[in-house]
């Protein structure tokens, strides 16, 4: 099927959709490309495949789904296709708050503007990591030792998520770190239980592997309230056994990281209809709770407007870390 | 020997009927995505990962490595028939692998790259049983500043080994420096040199690059010279494939010195493709018959095949043990695990033995299974080679266009990789190497990220890589294979002065 006859059945969709919106809602007539902007094994590559996995197995759509990378450029490479792909409503681009916050800080060929908002689906949470053997107990210890020598604080990529989380600590806890960038957080993960930093701001499923194995232990999580409660990580403690930040005198309230599903910009309203409600589906199954919890993220929904808010809000806030840092371009 | 007691339970686990039958359909589909480039190992294993999700771990991580077997041996099956690598790894594979299948032994080349490929994969499984807890210390010690001694080590070994002529392989690395820093910068987060090309922020993918480079670029010098007018009358023997194995034991000291290159490699985690360049360019060195290196030499393929499994098999622990994937195809594999529960990490030796121990199992018995079958096909392979000149080329056309299209479903990337058989043409007309070229777009960008992450945490000093005796040993060896044939060169000057040797023009014409 060519480009004009999708086209055409798109229009015809919208024509039909807009003589009667009941009955008429837009179903995909060939196979959905998903477009994961990172590369096979990330947390985003991992979300597309889940997503793909349920999705088939429970039949949610008549047509075969195609996961795709595009994770070059720290994600930009998905966007950018995704802006390329204006009208397409077959391709649907998972990604971050990458997808705003990256415009801001490199000049990158996109901004989220260029996209249509699905939905953010779920949050990945933010800890405080130290080495096990190291001498603090709590943020504050910390920040007390952080405050006399200059502290390695690792992260994965360069002015992104980890590095602004670690600007606000420094203003917030008046220390001065030295920020080193990874590829990921696994492999700065293995940089800290190497005794090669003194800590990193790691997502629960980055580093659960080295907290059990003992390599690395958490000081405090960046939430509201404390992480629900789960099965045990290390003998005697688990997840809800971590503080909160705010508790340890380390006042940052609540800092995550949304996982979030787009489709190409100039999409028509009912296209963007059926993705949310095949999301909402999605979150209904089984798989999707076993999927949430296996990666230790928060089970969240954000669609339409409380999205935007969402990204309004998150924008403000970067923009000003960004500003004060002069990574902003522009 | 409690590790034997537990090798021995995993091998009660990875030799039952359904896992056999899983390491046979494995290793088949695996040769199958490493014949056809452009699919190659990583993908290969993302198309297959779904259908894992409802077997127990352990079978779904026997049918996956087992397709990286595989695809392991397929890819050299291309890289020295049409001289197309499929995976970075098997780059240097072709340098001597190719111009031996050109010259009529196809079924020797084949053989002796699987034969010692094999041995490699072997050296490294034994590595992985007896050593498991202490290489995973090992690679703890590596911090930016060690990653980048180990990079500048792989460099140097291969840029000081003579061949081409110095500046020439100064000005090849320098192009590759610079298309590796292509796209966006992870220390700096800013994008570089896209030119304007928006879809350049992705950076240029190695598969693009090296089918142009060797492929197209082979493929133009071949029309030019007509040099392939006629099918090459290879003789397809099935004895040849017995007696080139058999012949092995021969090249026993470049056999265990490339293995245990490998090996460092592996756990290091300096990874497969520094392993097979530095084995390359370290048997370039030593071995007797060095300077007919790039002509078909048997330690020519020896060298840079058993270092790349080595390499790739040992590799697996850090994946195993420590959550860093050696390879793109490992990182498949680490978002399997997660997916089936397992969290990659220090206390998978002690909560899953089963799976650990069921995996290193499978390792034996999987690789066994792979070079048996890949052995069996290696006639079929060979009388590829049979087939007349007029009709491979096209065909080589076509796989480089669908395979650099496939990478990313782009144009664009068909586009580079047409532009890359143009470089690839002239770097041959011209004798600049192409070797050093791909490996700094390989592990280019890799070095100059531990080089930066070193200077940020040293704030500048270069103090931080003569900080502790491991990174010291490691930059005074690269410092010292980079000054070896300056100071030859110079104690031949002295002992005879003026013999302007027609060895060097030699040489010249030989570089890869």
């Amino acid at each position: 099927m060519g480009r004009t006859s999708v086209f055409l059945l798109s229009a015809a969709a919208t024509v039909l959709a807009g003589t009667m919106p009941a009955l008429s809602a837009w179903q995909p007539q060939k196979p959905i490309e998903f477009v994961a902007t990172a590369g096979p094994g990330g947390g985003t590559d991992n979300l597309a495949r889940a997503v793909q996995n349920i999705i088939t197995k429970h039949k949610l759509t008549e047509q075969p789904i195609v996961v795709v990378n595009k994770g070059g450029g720290s994600g930009a490479e998905g966007y950018v296709y995704g802006k390329a792909s204006a009208g397409d409503p077959y391709k649907v681009i998972f990604g971050t708050s990458n997808a705003w916050q990256q415009p801001l800080v490199s000049k990158v060929a996109f901004n989220y503007t260029d996209l249509t908002p699905v939905a953010a689906m779920a949050q990945d949470e933010f800890l405080l990591w130290v080495k096990q053997d190291s001498p603090y107990k709590t943020a504050g210890d910390y920040l007390k030792a952080a405050a006399s020598g200059e502290f390695k604080m690792g992260g994965a990529q360069s002015k992104d998520t980890d590095e602004v989380l670690t600007r606000m600590i420094e203003k917030t806890g008046k220390v001065k770190l030295t920020y080193i960038p990874f590829k990921s957080g696994a492999e700065t993960a293995v940089q800290l239980a190497g005794g090669h930093l003194d800590s990193h701001v790691n997502n629960p499923s980055e580093s659960l592997g080295q907290w059990r194995g003992g390599t690395q232990r958490p000081l405090c999580v960046f939430s509201p309230k404390r992480l629900p409660q789960g099965p045990k990580v290390t003998a005697s403690e688990g997840w809800s056994d971590v503080p909160t930040c705010v508790e340890q005198g380390l006042d940052i309230k609540q800092y995550e990281q949304p996982r979030t599903v787009w489709l190409p910009g100039k999409v028509t309203p009912d296209q963007a209809a059926f993705y949310v409600d095949l999301m909402k589906k999605v979150q209904a199954t089984p798989e999707w709770k076993d999927y949430i919890e296996k990666t230790s993220q928060v089970d969240t929904f954000l669609t339409g407007a409380e999205f935007d808010k969402f990204i309004k809000e998150d924008l403000e806030h970067v923009k000003q870390v960004a500003g004060e840092q002069g990574w902003l371009v522009k | 020997m409690d590790n034997l007691g537990e090798l021995l339970h995993g091998f009660s686990i990875a030799v039952t009927v359904p896992h056999l039958v899983l390491m046979v359909v494995g290793v088949l589909l695996g040769i199958l995505v490493g014949v056809l480039p452009g699919l190659g190992a990583p993908n290969g294993v993302s198309l297959l990962l779904p259908l894992t999700f409802g077997m127990q771990p352990v079978s779904a991580i026997i049918l996956l490595s087992s397709m990286y077997w595989g695809a392991l041996f397929g890819g050299s099956v291309t890289s020295i028939l049409f001289n197309i690598p499929g995976e970075p790894s098997s780059v240097a594979t072709t340098f001597d692998g190719y111009p031996m299948a050109r010259d009529g032994r196809p079924t020797t080349a084949l053989a002796t790259a699987f034969g010692s490929a094999a041995f490699g994969a072997l050296i490294g499984v034994i590595l992985i049983t007896f050593l498991a807890s202490w290489v995973a210390q090992v690679a703890l010690a590596f911090g930016p500043a060690e990653y980048f001694a180990v990079y500048f080590l792989a460099f140097a070994s291969f840029v000081g080994m003579g061949g081409a002529a110095p500046v020439k392989t100064i000005v090849a690395l320098a192009i590759g420096f610079a298309i590796a820093a292509i796209g966006i910068d992870t220390v700096s987060g800013s994008v570089r040199l896209t030119m304007g090309v928006d879809e350049l922020v992705k950076g240029v993918n190695f598969v693009v690059a090296v089918m142009g480079l060797f492929g197209i670029g082979e493929l133009l010098v071949a029309v030019e010279e007509e040099f392939h007018a006629r099918a090459v009358s290879s003789k397809i023997d099935w004895r040849e494939v017995f007696r080139a194995v058999g012949r092995l034991p021969r090249h026993g000291v470049a056999l265990l010195r490339s293995a245990a290159i490998g090996c460092w490699m592996g756990i290091t985690p300096g990874g497969p493709t520094a392993a097979s360049f530095m084995s390359y360019g370290i048997a370039r060195r030593f071995s007797r018959r060095g300077r007919y290196f790039g002509t078909g030499e048997v330690e020519g393929i020896i060298s840079p095949e058993t270092a790349d499994h080595a390499a790739g098999t040992s590799a697996l622990l850090p994946m195993l043990s420590l959550g860093i994937p050696g390879s793109a195809t490992a990182a498949v594999m680490m978002g399997g695990l997660m997916i089936w529960g397992l969290n990659p990490g220090p206390m998978l030796f002690v909560d899953q033995k089963d799976f650990v121990w069921g995996l290193i199992a499978s390792m034996y018995v999987g690789n066994i299974v792979a070079v048996a079958l890949v052995l069996l096909t290696v006639p079929v392979f060979a009388a590829l080679m049979r087939i007349p000149f007029v009709v491979i080329a096209p065909l080589i056309v076509i796989i480089c266009v669908v395979g650099a299209y496939s990478v990313s479903n782009s144009y664009l990337d068909v586009v580079m990789m047409l532009g890359f058989g143009i470089v690839g043409y002239l770097f041959k007309k011209l004798f600049y190497p192409l070797a050093p070229l791909v490996l700094a777009i390989v592990i280019g960008d890799k070095a100059e990220d531990a080089f930066r992450q070193s200077m940020l945490m040293s704030k500048g000093s270069l103090g931080i890589f003569f900080a502790n005796k491991l990174v010291t040993c490691l930059i005074v060896a690269g410092i010292a294979l980079l000054l070896l044939p300056l100071v030859l060169q110079l104690a031949k000057l002295r002992r005879k002065p003026a013999s302007p040797s027609t060895e060097t023009t030699a040489q010249e014409k030989v570089i890869i």
